[in-house]
C-alpha cells in the first residue's frame, strides 16, 4: 500500500511537472516553435543577403555604366562636334581660296595670281588652315586646250605617276600649289581615280566634295582630298549641273590630313587617354573606311558610341566611334557596398540566430532546472514522507532490540555481561530516542504532524519535566526551579505531550550546558508579560513613583552606607539597580547590603547572571504583585480574561549556562547545527531539538526566541496558544489528567525563609498550590520576630505550622546561631504549637544532615527541585497527614493510566477472526476493561440495541457480510433515531442521563493509513487502533475519546 | 533441572524462536499480557490459533484442489489466517500468507500452491516450536511453582512421561503440598 501511495505521489509530482511545462508552453511562443528550424533559417537569411548584395551591386554597378556611358556620349558629341567645327572652318578657308581663285585669276585680266603669288599667300594664310597640309589649284583643261595650255606653261601635264599624260577630254592640271605641295604642280588630278572623282561631283554641285580616305602622298598619314570648284562666272544657286559643269574654270583642293587633325584636336582635350576615337568613312556603309584612329584589342568593346560627322559634303558621310580605352574598372564602391551589406547581412544573421538558440538553450535549461526544481522538491517531500511512513518499520525492530535487552537483563548475567547489555540498552534508547527526534522532524516537514486537543494540566506537566532532570541538575549542583503564574489557567487545551516535548528540550539542553548556577521556568499570560514590562520601562524611564518611594525609604533606613551603596549601584546599573536594592533593604537591612556589596549577585534565582534581566526580581516582583492584586480584587478582570477562547501562555526557560556564541546565534534553530563542532564534542546530541521545538511552538500558533550571552547564560522563551477550558468540563478531566494533589495541607500556614526573593517565590508558588498559605522572610531573623510577634501578642496573626529554611541560609554560622534560639523560644513558649522546621537544599551531604537533624529540622529534607507532589509527599512525611495516596497516577502516558482510563469499562470487540478476538479482549480485560465479543457485525448491532451498557466497541473493518464500515454506519443511524426520539420526547430526562447516545467506535486495522484512516471517520468511528494493539497507539486512541467524552464514563 | 536452568532454557527457546523470525515482539506482547489472573492466556491463544488455523488451511486446500480456484475466496480465506498469524506474532507463517496473498491478487494458480505448501510447512514447523516452548514454560512454572512450595527435592524430571508431558502423580503432589501450606 506504501508503494502505491508513492507511486500516486510520483504521479502527482509528475502532473504537477507536467502542468508548469504546460503552463510555461504558453510562453514559450516563437523560438521554441521554431528551434528546429533555426539553421535551415539562417541558411535563407544568408542565401537572401548574398542576393541582396547583389542586388545592390549591380543597381549601383548599372548606375555607374549609365553614367559612363553619357559620360562617354558626351565626350564623343563634343569631339564630333569640334572636329566639324574644325573642319568646316578649314573648308570655308578653301571656299574662300577657291573665291579667290576665281576672282583674282579668272575675273582678272590678266590674271593677278601666279604660281608665286599664290605659294606666298598659301603660305602665309596657312595658320587659317591648320588641317590642309596643303591647297593647290588645278585648271580644267579640256584636250582641245592641252596643247595650248602645255604651250603657255611649258610643261606637259603629267598623270600621278609623273609621265605624261595620255589623252583624256580633260584635263586638271596643277597650276598653282602651296609650297608643301609642290610635288603635284603640273600633275593632272583627273588621273587619280580618287581625285578624278571628286573633281566630277565638285563641279556638279559647286560646293565642297571629300574623296574616300587614302594615304597621303608626302605623310602616309590618312587623308581626304577637299576639292572646291572654281567657276568662270557666277553662278545662281538654282543653276543646273550642266551648266555648273560648263562654267567650271578649276578646281581647287587641298589634303586633309585626317590623323594629324583628329590626333590635334583630341590633344587639346582633357581625358584624352580614356577614350579611343575611330573616325570612318561610312558612305559606303557595308564597308566603314577607317580615316583614323587604331584598331587595338584590348579596347572596351561593350561601349561605344556613334556620333555623325558633317563634313559639309553631302555626298560623304563620316561618322566618329568612340570608345573607352580600357573596361570599365570594376567598381570598389559597388563592391565593397555590396560586400559591406553582405557582411552586416551575415551579422545581423548570425547575431539573431546565436541569440535565438541561446533563448532556446536558456530556456531550456530553465525547463530542465525547473523539472529539477520539481523532482527535487518532490523528493524532498518523499523523503519527508517515506520516513513518517516508516517510522513504525524503524521503530518496531528497535523495540524488539531494547525488549530482547530487558529480558537479557532480566537473566542470571555476570557483571560484566550485565555492564555490556546495560550500555547497550542505554544505547539503543538513545538511538530510539534520535530516530523519534528525526522522525518528528519528517514528519513535521511532511505535515503530517497534527496537534492533540486535549485538556491537560500543564503545572504538573512542568513538575514531571523537572523531575526527569532532577537526577541531573543535583548531581551538578545547579537549581532547578519552575513558576507557573496563578493567572494561567490550572487547565489548559492543547498537547500535553508536544508541550512537554518543546519543555524537555530547552530544560535538556540547559542541564546539558550549565554547571552552575539556575535553570528556571516560568509560565506566564504573554499579556500579563507585556504589560508587566511596559511597566518597568515606565518606571526606569520616569524613576516613577514606585521606585521614588522605595529610594526615600531606603535613605531613611539604610542609613549612610546605604547611601553610598545606593549612588554606587545607580553609578553602575542606573534606576533598576535602585529598585533591587530598596527592595533588599526593605526586606533585609544591612544583609542585602552585604549582597550587594559583592557586586556579583544578582536578583536571580541562585544569584548567578541571566542572560535576559527581565526574569530578575524587578520583573519578577510585578508579575506577582499583579497576580496577587487580581486574585485578591478583581474578578471582572478574570471573567474577562476568561471570556476569550484562547490563552497565550509566556513560556521562558533561563540557565546560567555557557551560553551561545555569537557567531552561533543566528542558525540556533536550523536542525543539526550546534554551536560548533566542538560543542558537539564535549556535550553530544545532534542539535535537533531546538529545531523541533521550533517547529512545534509555530505548530501551536507561537513563536520562540531567545537571548543569550556568551558565558552568562541563555534564556529561551516561546509563546503557545492554548485553549482555555469549559469550567463544566473542568472536574472531570482535572480528574482524569491531572495528578491528585492531596488536600489534605489546605490552611496550613508556613514562613519561608530564603533571602533570594525569586527563588522564596517558587517555593511560595509550590506550596501554594498545596493550599499552603506563605510568607516570606528573607532571614531566620525575620522569620523569628514574626512568629514572636504573632505568638507572644496576638494569636489572630500569622502562627506558622512550617518553617522552610533555604539551606544556605542556615549554613552561614550566624543563622545557625539564630535558629537555635528560635527553636528554644518555641520549645519554652508554645511546645504544642511548634513549627515543623524543614530544610529545603538542592543537594546535602551527610555531615550536614546530620547537623541539621542536631539543628531541630524535620527528617525530612525537601529535595529540590521542588515539584508539587514532592513537596506533598514530604509534608506528609514530616506532618504524618494523608498518608494514602493513589497509586499509578505518577506516569500519565503508559499502562497503569491506560489501565486507569480502561478499568470498569464494559468494551465490546467485533473481529470475525476468533484469535484476533480473544487477543483483543485479552489486551483489553489486562488493563481492567470488562469485555465482550462479537464475531460479525451482525451480532454487534444486536448487542448495542439500545439501550447497551458498552462504553466502546472496537471493532475489525475486514468483516465477511457485514463490514465494520456497515456495521458503525447502520449503529449510527440507529443511534441517531434513538436520539431524535429523546429529544422529542423526554427532555429532561435527557439532561439528567447522557445527553445522546454515541458509542465510541474504534477501528481495529492492520494497515494504519490516512486513507483508512478518513474513511474510518466518515462512516462515523472515532478513531483507529492499529492491530495487533500497542500499548502507546491504544493509549492515544483511548485516551482521546475517554477525556473529551467524559458523559461516556458513567 | 533447577528453576534457573529451566528458565534460562525458556528465555533461549523463546529467544531463538525470535532470532529464527518465527515469531515477532507481538508474541511477546502477548506473553505481557498473560498474568496471575489468566495465567494460560498465550497458550490459549495458540491453541486456539492452531485449532481455527487447521480449519482455515483445510478450507483453503479444498478451495484450491476442486475444480476452477475461486481466488476472492481464496484471499479471504488468507486474509482471515493471516489476521491470526499476525494476532499471535507468527512472523514466517504470516510472510508466507502475504505471498500466497499477492499470487491471489496477481492470479497466479501454480505460486499459490507453491506458497500453501510452504504455509502448511511453516504453520506445522511453527507448532512443533511452540509446542515444545510451551513444554517448557509449564516445566518452568511447575518448578517454580513447586520450588515455591518448599518441594525442591521433587524435582520435575521424575515426573515426566517419555513424551515429556507432566503425569498426574504431580498434581497430587502439589495438591497435597498447597493443602499443607
Amino acid at each position: 500500500m506504501g508503494s502505491k501511495t508513492q507511486q500516486s505521489q510520483t504521479q502527482q509530482h509528475h502532473s504537477v511537472a507536467v502542468r508548469l511545462n504546460e503552463q510555461m508552453g504558453c510562453k514559450r511562443g516563437f523560438i521554441q516553435a521554431i528551434r528546429d528550424w533555426l539553421l535551415t533559417l539562417l541558411l535563407i537569411w544568408i542565401v537572401v543577403m548574398v542576393f541582396l548584395s547583389m542586388t545592390v551591386y549591380n543597381r549601383i554597378d548599372a548606375d555607374n555604366r549609365v553614367r559612363r556611358k553619357d559620360l562617354l556620349v558626351s565626350m564623343c558629341d563634343q569631339r564630333a562636334r569640334m572636329l566639324q567645327d574644325q573642319f568646316s572652318v578649314s573648308v570655308n578657308h578653301v571656299h574662300a581660296l577657291a573665291i579667290l581663285v576665281s576672282t583674282f585669276h579668272y575675273y582678272k585680266n590678266p590674271s593677278a595670281i601666279d604660281q608665286e603669288t599664290f605659294a606666298e599667300y598659301t603660305a602665309r594664310t596657312a595658320f587659317e588652315r591648320p588641317l590642309l597640309s596643303g591647297v593647290a589649284y588645278a585648271q580644267r583643261v579640256m584636250d582641245s586646250d592641252r596643247e595650248n595650255f602645255e604651250r603657255q606653261h611649258g610643261w606637259t601635264i603629267k598623270t600621278m605617276e609623273r609621265e605624261p599624260s595620255p589623252v583624256r577630254d580633260e584635263y586638271a592640271p596643277v597650276i598653282f600649289s602651296q609650297e608643301s605641295l609642290s610635288y603635284l604642280a603640273s600633275l593632272d588630278m583627273m588621273s587619280g581615280e580618287e581625285d578624278r572623282e571628286n573633281i566630277l561631283r565638285a563641279r556638279a554641285t559647286g560646293k565642297a566634295v571629300l574623296t574616300s580616305p587614302f594615304r597621303l602622298l608626302g605623310s602616309h598619314h590618312l587623308g581626304v582630298v577637299l576639292t572646291f570648284p572654281v567657276y568662270k562666272s557666277k553662278l545662281s544657286a538654282s543653276a543646273t549641273v550642266p551648266e555648273r559643269i560648263e562654267s567650271t574654270a578649276g578646281y581647287v583642293g587641298g589634303a586633309f590630313d585626317v590623323e594629324s587633325l583628329v590626333e590635334n584636336l583630341l590633344g587639346q582635350l582633357a581625358a584624352n587617354q580614356a577614350i579611343l576615337v575611330n573616325v570612318y568613312d561610312i558612305t559606303n556603309s557595308s564597308d566603314p573606311l577607317a580615316m583614323y584612329g587604331h584598331q587595338c584589342q584590348d579596347v572596351d568593346m561593350s561601349h561605344f558610341h556613334e556620333s555623325k560627322l558633317d563634313f559639309g559634303d553631302p555626298f560623304r558621310k563620316h561618322q566618329m566611334i568612340c570608345r573607352y580605352h580600357e573596361k570599365a574598372p570594376m567598381s570598389w564602391a559597388a563592391l565593397t557596398t555590396a560586400f559591406f551589406t553582405f557582411v552586416i547581412g551575415l551579422l545581423v544573421g548570425y547575431i539573431l540566430y546565436t541569440a535565438a538558440s541561446h533563448i532556446a538553450k536558456v530556456e531550456d535549461d530553465f525547463h530542465e532546472m525547473q523539472e529539477l526544481k520539481v523532482r527535487a522538491e518532490a523528493a524532498d517531500v518523499a523523503k519527508s514522507q517515506f520516513l513518517a511512513t516508516v517510522s513504525h518499520e524503524i521503530r518496531t525492530p528497535m523495540n524488539g532490540i531494547l525488549g530482547m535487552l530487558a529480558l537479557l537483563l532480566d537473566t542470571e548475567l555476570s557483571s560484566t555481561q550485565r555492564d555490556y547489555a546495560q550500555t547497550a540498552q542505554a544505547c539503543g534508547k538513545a538511538l530510539i530516542a534520535l530516530i523519534n527526534e528525526v522522525l518528528d522532524r519528517a514528519k513535521i516537514e511532511a505535515r503530517k504532524l497534527e496537534l492533540e486537543a486535549v485538556p491537560f494540566d500543564l503545572r504538573s506537566i512542568l513538575d514531571d519535566v523537572l523531575s526527569l532532570f532532577s537526577e541531573k541538575s543535583r548531581n551538578k549542583g545547579i537549581e532547578l526551579a519552575a513558576f507557573v503564574s496563578d493567572k494561567v489557567p490550572e487547565i489548559v487545551m492543547g498537547d500535553p505531550g508536544r508541550f512537554r516535548q518543546i519543555i524537555t528540550n530547552l530544560v535538556g539542553n540547559s542541564v546539558k550546558f550549565t554547571e552552575r548556577g539556575h535553570i528556571f521556568v516560568e509560565v506566564h499570560l504573554a499579556e500579563q508579560e507585556k504589560a508587566t514590562v511596559n511597566a518597568e520601562a515606565d518606571t526606569c524611564l520616569n524613576g516613577g513613583s514606585d521606585g521614588g518611594v522605595f529610594k526615600a525609604e531606603n535613605c531613611l533606613n539604610g542609613g549612610s552606607d546605604g547611601g553610598v551603596f545606593k549612588a554606587e549601584t545607580c553609578l553602575n546599573g542606573g534606576s533598576g539597580g535602585g529598585v533591587f536594592k530598596t527592595e533588599t533593604f526593605l526586606n533585609g537591612g544591612s544583609d542585602g547590603g552585604v549582597f550587594l556589596c559583592g557586586g556579583h549577585q544578582f536578583k536571580t534565582l541562585s544569584g548567578c547572571e541571566v542572560a535576559d534581566e527581565r526574569n530578575c526580581w524587578d520583573t519578577f516582583k510585578h508579575l506577582i504583585a499583579d497576580e496577587e492584586f487580581r486574585s485578591d480584587a478583581s474578578h471582572n478582570m478574570l471573567n474577562t480574561n476568561e471570556a476569550s477562547e484562547d490563552v497565550t501562555l509566556m513560556v521562558s526557560v533561563e540557565d546560567t549556562g555557557i551560553g551561545i556564541p555569537l557567531s552561533a546565534q543566528d542558525r540556533v534553530f536550523m536542525p543539526f547545527m550546534q554551536a560548533d563542532s566542538s560543542t558537539s564534542r564535549n556535550y553530544g546530541g545532534t542539535g535537533i531539538g531546538l529545531s523541533i521545538s521550533k517547529c512545534l511552538v509555530e505548530l501551536m500558533g507561537g513563536q520562540i526566541s531567545f537571548i543569550s550571552r556568551p558565558q552568562v547564560g541563555s534564556t529561551f522563551s516561546f509563546t503557545a496558544i492554548f485553549g482555555r477550558c469549559k469550567k463544566n468540563a473542568y472536574n472531570d478531566k482535572k480528574k482524569a489528567n491531572s495528578e491528585d494533589l492531596p488536600s489534605g495541607f489546605r490552611g496550613l500556614k508556613a514562613i519561608v525563609v530564603d533571602e533570594k526573593p525569586v527563588r522564596a517565590a517558587v517555593t511560595k508558588y509550590h506550596l501554594n498550590r498545596l493550599g499552603i498559605l506563605v510568607k516570606v522572610a528573607s532571614s531566620i531573623k525575620i522569620a523569628v520576630a514574626m512568629c514572636g510577634k504573632n505568638g507572644s501578642l496576638t494569636s489572630r496573626n500569622f502562627q506558622p505550622d512550617l518553617i522552610l529554611v533555604e539551606k544556605d541560609i542556615w549554613v552561614s554560622g550566624e543563622e545557625g546561631g539564630l535558629n537555635f534560639q528560635l527553636l528554644d523560644r518555641k520549645q519554652n513558649g508554645h511546645v504544642f504549637s511548634l513549627p515543623k522546621m524543614i530544610l529545603l537544599a538542592t543537594n546535602i551531604s551527610n555531615a550536614e544532615f546530620d547537623k541539621a537533624k542536631a539543628a531541630g529540622f524535620s527528617d525530612t529534607v525537601i529535595m529540590k527541585p521542588l515539584r508539587a507532589s514532592m513537596v506533598a509527599a514530604c509534608l506528609q512525611q514530616v506532618l504524618g497527614i494523608g498518608k494514602k495516596r493513589q497509586q499509578g497516577k505518577d506516569m500519565p502516558n503508559g499502562t497503569p493510566f491506560l489501565q486507569s482510563l480502561l478499568c470498569g469499562k464494559k468494551i465490546l470487540v467485533v473481529d470475525d477472526n476468533m484469535v484476533n478476538r480473544r487477543v483483543a479482549a485479552g489486551a483489553l480485560k489486562k488493563f481492567g476493561a470488562d469485555v465482550d465479543c462479537a464475531e460479525s457485525g451482525k451480532a454487534a448491532l444486536t448487542l448495542l440495541q439500545l439501550p447497551h451498557k458498552f462504553d466502546a466497541c472496537f471493532m475489525d473493518i475486514q468483516m465477511p457480510e457485514m463490514d465494520g464500515f456497515e456495521a458503525t454506519r447502520r449503529i449510527r443511524l440507529m443511534e441517531s433515531k434513538a436520539n431524535e426520539q429523546m429529544n422529542g420526547g423526554a427532555i429532561d430526562e435527557g439532561a439528567n442521563r447522557k445527553r445522546e447516545w454515541h458509542v465510541p467506535i474504534l477501528a481495529m486495522t492492520a494497515d494504519v493509513i490516512h486513507a483508512t484512516y478518513e474513511e474510518c471517520l466518515k462512516c462515523g468511528m472515532d478513531g483507529y487502533v492499529s492491530k495487533p494493539f500497542e500499548e502507546e497507539n491504544l493509549y492515544q486512541a483511548v485516551a482521546k475519546f475517554f477525556k473529551a467524552k467524559p458523559m461516556s464514563a458513567s | 533441572m533447577d528453576r534457573n536452568h529451566l528458565k534460562r532454557q525458556v528465555d533461549f527457546m523463546k529467544r531463538s524462536l525470535l532470532d529464527q523470525g518465527y515469531l515477532d515482539e507481538q508474541f511477546i506482547q502477548l506473553e505481557e499480557l498473560q498474568d496471575d489472573d489468566n495465567p494460560n492466556f498465550v497458550e490459549e491463544i495458540v491453541t486456539l490459533f492452531f485449532n481455527d488455523s487447521a480449519r482455515l488451511l483445510q478450507n483453503i486446500e479444498q478451495a484450491l484442489v476442486s475444480g476452477p480456484i475461486d481466488f476472492a475466496k481464496l484471499d479471504n480465506y488468507m486474509h482471515q489466517f493471516k489476521g491470526s498469524s499476525s494476532s499471535i506474532g507468527a512472523k514466517r507463517v504470516k510472510n508466507e500468507c502475504t505471498r500466497f496473498k499477492e499470487y491471489c491478487t496477481a492470479g497466479n494458480a501454480e505460486g499459490c500452491f507453491r506458497t500453501f505448501v510452504q504455509v502448511k510447512q511453516e504453520h506445522a514447523i511453527l507448532r512443533t516450536k511452540l509446542e515444545s516452548y510451551f513444554q517448557a514454560c509449564i516445566s518452568f512454572i511447575w518448578q517454580d511453582k513447586l520450588d515455591h512450595l518448599g518441594l525442591q527435592e521433587v524435582k520435575l524430571d521424575d515426573y515426566m512421561d517419555e513424551g515429556g508431558s507432566l503425569i498426574m502423580d504431580l498434581y497430587y503432589k502439589y495438591d497435597e503440598a498447597h493443602m499443607i501450606k
